[in-house]
C-alpha cells in the first residue's frame, strides 16, 4: 500500500472512496506530523466558516436580486424600468437643484452680482448635491475605496494642498467606503464616504477656504436641510466641512460632533497653505 | 429560453461568501458580485439547462476577478501602487476576532490563484473535480496549488512567514498636475 502526502489532502477533502479513506485515516493516525497536518487544514476550513459564513445569513442586497430578475423579462421592459429609474434620480437632482435655487441663495447671489455670495451656505449645498449625487451609486461610489485608505488621504491631501483625513466613525457604526475628489467653487475639494452596517449613507465634504476671505472664519454647526438630505456644516482652521445624511438630524447630529472633534483634534498646522484657487481669465466677472 | 433566475438569486449568499474571501473587502466583494451577475445575465443564453449552474456562475466570477486584478495591477503601475491595506470588518465576537481577522489577513495573502483554489474547495465544498472544472485548469494543478495553499496558510496563521511586506512595493505618490 503506498501512501503520499496530496493523500492527506483527499481525506479532508472527502475525496476518497470509504475503503481507501479508511486505510489513508490509518496511515495519518500512526504519524504526529500528519496528524498535526490533517488537523492543521482541518482548523483552516474551521476557520473560513467562522469567518466567512455569517455572509450566508445576510439579506441579499436588493439591488443584486433586481439585476438578475430584470435581466430575465423582456429586455424592452427591463430598459423602461431602468431608464425610469435614471429618470427618478436625475429628476431628483434637478429638483433639488431647483429648490435651493428658489430659497433664493443660488439665484440671488449669482444673478445680482451685488453682496458675495455666502460661501458657506453654498458650500453646505453643493455637498448636498455631491451627496445626492454620489451616494447612491452601487458601483461606483468611490473612487478610491477605503481599503486604500493610506493613499486616499495622500492622494487627497495633495490635491487640496493641505492635509486632510478620513475620521474614523466605527464607533458610530459607519465605515469608511472611500473618497472621491471633486470639483468646487473654484478649486478641489474632496468627499469621503461612509456607510453603516444598514447600507445608510453620510458623505463628508471637504473645502478649502483662503484665509482671511469672507467666509473662512470659524463658525459653529449650521444646519441646513435640502429635500431628504439634511447636512451640518462648518468651519474649522480654513477648511470648511458638510456632513450630509439622509437620516434625521438627531441622529447626525452625534455623528457631526464625532467628526468635528476628531478633525479638531488632529488638527494640521497652519503652515500648510490651503490650494490656490483658479485664477478666472480676465474680463469675467 | 428556459431559465432559473431565481436559482441564480438563490447562489447570491454563496457567491457572496465567496467574493468577501477572495477579496478580503466587503465593497471591493460586493462589486464583484454585481459584476458577476451582470455577466451571467448578458451570457444567459450560452447556460446550458441541466449543467451545473452553481460551477457556472463560479466560472464567471473567477473571470471577472481574473480581469479585475489584471486592470487594478496596471493602475497600481501606472500611480499608485499602496499594496497591502486591508478593512476588517468585525462581525465576531471579541475573543475570537483576532484569529479570524487572522484569518483574512492571511488569506489576503496568499497568491491569488492558490486562495481560488482554496476557498473553493475548503469553503465552498467543491470537488477536486468541480474546483478544476470552474476553473478551467487540470486536476493536477488544482491540487498542487491546495496543497501549497494549505502549507502557506498554516506557516501565515504560524506566524512563520514574515507578514506584509512580501511582494509589497514601495512607491512614491506620483505627483498628478
Amino acid at each position: 500500500m503506498s501512501f503520499s502526502e496530496i493523500d492527506i489532502h483527499r481525506l479532508v477533502d472527502g475525496e476518497l472512496p470509504p475503503a481507501r479513506a479508511a486505510e489513508v485515516a490509518a496511515w495519518v493516525a500512526a504519524d504526529a506530523a500528519r496528524s498535526a497536518q490533517a488537523e492543521a487544514y482541518r482548523h483552516q476550513r474551521a476557520l473560513l466558516h467562522e469567518r466567512y459564513d455569517a455572509l450566508l445569513a445576510e439579506a441579499t442586497p436588493a439591488a443584486m436580486a433586481e439585476t438578475v430578475r430584470a435581466g430575465t423579462v423582456t429586455s424592452r421592459a427591463s430598459k423602461r424600468a431602468a431608464n425610469q429609474s435614471h429618470f427618478f434620480r436625475v429628476a431628483g437632482i434637478a429638483l433639488l437643484a431647483g429648490a435651493c435655487t428658489a430659497g433664493g441663495w443660488f439665484g440671488h447671489a449669482r444673478l445680482s452680482g451685488g453682496a458675495a455670495p455666502d460661501t458657506l451656505t453654498a458650500m453646505s449645498h453643493r455637498a448636498a448635491i455631491a451627496h445626492v449625487v454620489y451616494s447612491p451609486e452601487v458601483r461606483h461610489p468611490v473612487e478610491v475605496a477605503g481599503s486604500d485608505e493610506a493613499h486616499l488621504v495622500r492622494w487627497l491631501s495633495a490635491r487640496l494642498a493641505t492635509p486632510v483625513r478620513a475620521p474614523a466613525l466605527g464607533p458610530q457604526g459607519y465605515q469608511l467606503v472611500g473618497g472621491r475628489l471633486l470639483p468646487g467653487e473654484d478649486r478641489p475639494v474632496a468627499q469621503f464616504m461612509y456607510q453603516n452596517a444598514a447600507g445608510k449613507r453620510l458623505t463628508l465634504y471637504v473645502s478649502t477656504l483662503t484665509p482671511g476671505a469672507s467666509g473662512s472664519r470659524e463658525t459653529a454647526f449650521r444646519f441646513e436641510r435640502y429635500r431628504n438630505v439634511n447636512t451640518f456644516y462648518w468651519v474649522e482652521n480654513t477648511r470648511g466641512y458638510a456632513l450630509s445624511g439622509d437620516l434625521a438630524r438627531e441622529e447626525l447630529m452625534p455623528v457631526a460632533r464625532t467628526v468635528y472633534d476628531q478633525l479638531m483634534k488632529t488638527a494640521p498646522e497652519a503652515s500648510a497653505p490651503p490650494a490656490q484657487p483658479v485664477q478666472p481669465a480676465k474680463g469675467q466677472p | 429560453m428556459s431559465i432559473d433566475q431565481e436559482a441564480l438569486v438563490a447562489l447570491i449568499p454563496r457567491l457572496r461568501r465567496y467574493a468577501r474571501a477572495l477579496t478580503g473587502e466587503r465593497f471591493r466583494a460586493d462589486d464583484l458580485v454585481q459584476d458577476t451577475l451582470e455577466r451571467a445575465i448578458s451570457k444567459w443564453a450560452l447556460w446550458r439547462p441541466g449543467t451545473d449552474l452553481r460551477a457556472w456562475t463560479f466560472t464567471i466570477m473567477h473571470n471577472v476577478f481574473v480581469n479585475q486584478v489584471k486592470r487594478s495591477v496596471l493602475a497600481a503601475e501606472s500611480l499608485d501602487p499602496e499594496a497591502g491595506m486591508e478593512v476588517e470588518d468585525s462581525g465576531a465576537s471579541a475573543d475570537t476576532l483576532a484569529q479570524l481577522s487572522g484569518i483574512n489577513s492571511a488569506l489576503q495573502r496568499l497568491p491569488d490563484e492558490q486562495r481560488e483554489v482554496l476557498l473553493l474547495v475548503t469553503l465552498e465544498g467543491f470537488s477536486y473535480d468541480e474546483a478544476a472544472h470552474t476553473l478551467g485548469l487540470p486536476i493536477g494543478t488544482v491540487m498542487s496549488r491546495l496543497a501549497r495553499a494549505r502549507a502557506r496558510l498554516a506557516a501565515l496563521l504560524e506566524g512563520t512567514v514574515g507578514s506584509g511586506t512580501q511582494g509589497a512595493v514601495q512607491v512614491q505618490l506620483k505627483a498628478v498636475k
